[in-house]
């Protein structure tokens, strides 16, 4: 760690992996309910339990981002950060509001926590992903603008590198299109509309401008290879994500009453989606192969690897499955949807937090480069345990997905959602198996930062 | 990537690219709005159905529902419950209104909001009003 700031990056990082905790807990209930419908009703029902998964999801992964602008910025910008001391107070006004968020959802039924928070005042609340009261709304927009200035002041007054450059982009274009979440028509076709804003253009847009600039530099770190070698790399892998992703949002157009001229649009633009996640995986095993010097912390590098073959697959392959019009008009809205759903968040964005963290944790934990060996190997075994497990969950889900699209869609005699629901219970058991080990990928993540941390830093050995 | 191709070059295709598409975007989106009036079915947004949507959002249907295809896969799809109901509000109010409190052992259920008749009849008269927006054929048949 070269300047003293990039320490508050642990807070964050503290926080994210909390809460990722709290994610999966709700995941493995959610699970359980769609094989035991009754489990924990009426307490927490179904749409509650699913509300905080996403919503931690989401959460979690916004500390992992401003986590990794804090700790990347000030050394790419070679200077301190603009204000440590407005980075740690909104650091813990995003945990109280969020956590105050997430208890509203649990403890008052969600009618109630509306009325509470003024939703009829400005109403933005009860649509997918945007279930946070309107006052926490304007919370997040505060805490966004906060971290802005400061990680925009370190910038502009330091080192303008294409990394910080671009992940500034990604941040400001994360707060901008998130003011459309404040944007509620009565018209249910433009309300899903510019929904769609705010959910696809993050997610397929300016969130991979952020995932380009962690990869890109903590691939700098650990492989030595030249600056501008990554930058070019960097540029051409978010320009592809831009230029197909941006119309790419057309392949949610497709049924919810625009003009049909989007099922041309989105089918083809969205077949070129994988383009972006294709090069960042050549990117990162060319850079690794092409590496200059060996590094010890042999754990980020394949946090770094997994997450371009894992967003690949997730987003690219996964998302591609589905989003041609005519085979889009089948799967909509079924399992196949949650299937892609699931192995791309976890490969493009979960993965490179955790690849950041891997990074940057035991550089402002004490040590001069890695962990010990000890605690490495707990950590790739995580890596294996959770990304395997994620695997199953989707392969789980897809074969799910296909069997209802077949029983409820197209088959001779089209079976009420319900009934399907009883005949695809198998896959749901199997998906929840792979999701509880999926929980314990992640405990045993959890102790990689206990267990063997008074054992000596990892070094590398000899090569023969 | 040899030397003929500089950072600078891929620089300026990401920004020019990104330009190029946000702005093709856009016209694509002047011209959606343009073309919404004849699909999106909003002569038929009534005082009841803005009510209805409010409803909707406040009670968080779309935990466990999908609406024209987005939300939870938890419940049926209900872009099209008007028809799969015999095009009936009052059946979709009666199923809302019957509900058990306690659940159904073992099984999923949906939970009892102890709706007002006149929050029933804005409730169903919103599914009416999304079932008829022109959603180019979607969902494939009556089951969602």
């Amino acid at each position: 760690m070269q300047y003293q700031s990039q320490s508050v990056a642990k807070l964050y990082f503290t926080a994210a992996i909390g809460l990722f905790v709290g994610q999966i807990l709700f995941g493995v209930i959610l699970g359980l309910q769609y094989v035991m419908g009754d489990f924990l009703f009426p307490e927490i029902p179904f749409n509650v339990a699913r509300m905080v998964h996403t919503n931690l999801l989401i959460v979690w992964l916004l500390f992992g981002f401003m986590g990794a602008a804090y700790y990347l910025v000030p050394e790419e910008a070679e200077r301190e950060l603009e204000s440590p001391l407005l980075a740690k107070l909104m650091f813990w006004i995003f945990l109280v509001a969020g956590a105050l968020t997430i208890l509203g959802y649990l403890l008052v039924p969600y009618s109630g926590l509306a009325k509470l928070t003024g939703n009829a005042l400005l109403p933005t609340m009860g649509r997918e992903f945007l279930e946070q009261p309107t006052i926490t709304k304007i919370g997040i927009v505060i805490v966004a603008l906060a971290f802005l200035y400061n990680i925009g002041m370190t910038i502009l007054k330091g080192r303008k590198t294409a990394i910080s450059l671009v992940l500034l982009i990604g941040l400001v274009g994360l707060a901008v299109l998130f003011l459309f979440a404040f944007y509620n028509p009565h018209n249910l076709v433009r309300d899903k509309f510019y929904w769609w804003w705010v959910v696809h253009l993050w997610v397929e847009g300016v969130w991979e401008l952020i995932l380009g600039a962690i990869l890109a530099f903590v691939l700098i770190k650990t492989t030595g290879v030249d600056r501008e070698v990554i930058e070019k790399w960097l540029y051409i892998i978010i320009a592809m994500a831009l230029i197909t992703g941006i119309i790419g949002t057309g392949h949610h157009f497709y049924w919810i009453g625009t003009p049909e001229y989007w099922q041309w649009w989105g089918s083809i633009f969205s077949a070129l989606e994988p383009i972006p996640f294709f090069m960042m995986t050549l990117f990162a095993f060319n850079m690794v192969n092409r590496r200059r010097r060996e590094h010890p912390n042999k754990a980020a590098v394949l946090w770094a690897l997994g997450t371009g073959v894992m967003a690949f697959l997730g987003a690219g392959v996964w998302g591609f499955l589905h989003t041609l019009a005519p085979v889009n008009f089948y799967t909509h809205g079924s399992q196949i949807t949650a299937a892609h759903g699931h192995m791309a968040f976890y490969g493009a964005y979960v993965m490179i937090v955790l690849t950041m963290i891997s990074y940057a944790m035991p550089l402002m934990r004490g040590r001069k480069a890695a962990n010990s060996m000890k605690q490495q190997v707990l950590e790739m075994w995580s890596f294996w345990l959770m990304t395997i497990s994620m695997v199953f969950i989707t392969l789980f889900l897809t074969a799910a997905g296909i069997l209802q699209v077949y029983l409820q869609r197209m088959g001779d005699a089209p079976m009420d959602f319900m009934m399907v629901q009883d005949k695809i219970a198998l896959f749901y058991w199997l998906r929840e198996i792979a999701g509880i080990i999926f929980l314990i990928g992640l405990i045993v993540y959890v102790a990689s930062f206990f267990i063997g941390q008074d054992e000596p830093e990892a070094t590398l050995e000899a090569k023969g | 990537m040899s030397q003929t191709f500089t950072k600078a070059m891929a620089r300026n295709i990401f920004y020019g690219g990104t330009v190029f598409f946000a702005l093709l975007f856009l016209a694509l989106t002047y011209d959606t709005e343009t073309a919404l009036p004849d699909r999106d079915n909003r002569q038929n947004l009534t005082e009841t159905v803005i009510h209805g949507k409010r409803l909707w959002e406040e009670n968080n249907c779309v935990g466990c529902h999908s609406l024209l295809g987005e939300g939870a896969y938890f419940a049926p799809e209900l872009g099209n419950v008007y028809t799969r109901f015999g095009n009936s509000t009052e059946a979709i109010k009666g199923f809302i209104k019957y509900r058990p409190a306690d659940g159904v052992p073992g099984r999923r259920s949906m939970p009892q909001f102890n709706f007002t008749d006149e929050e029933l009849t804005a409730l169903a008269e919103f599914l009416k009003y999304v079932s008829e927006i022109d959603a180019a054929g979607w969902p494939p048949n009556i089951k969602g």
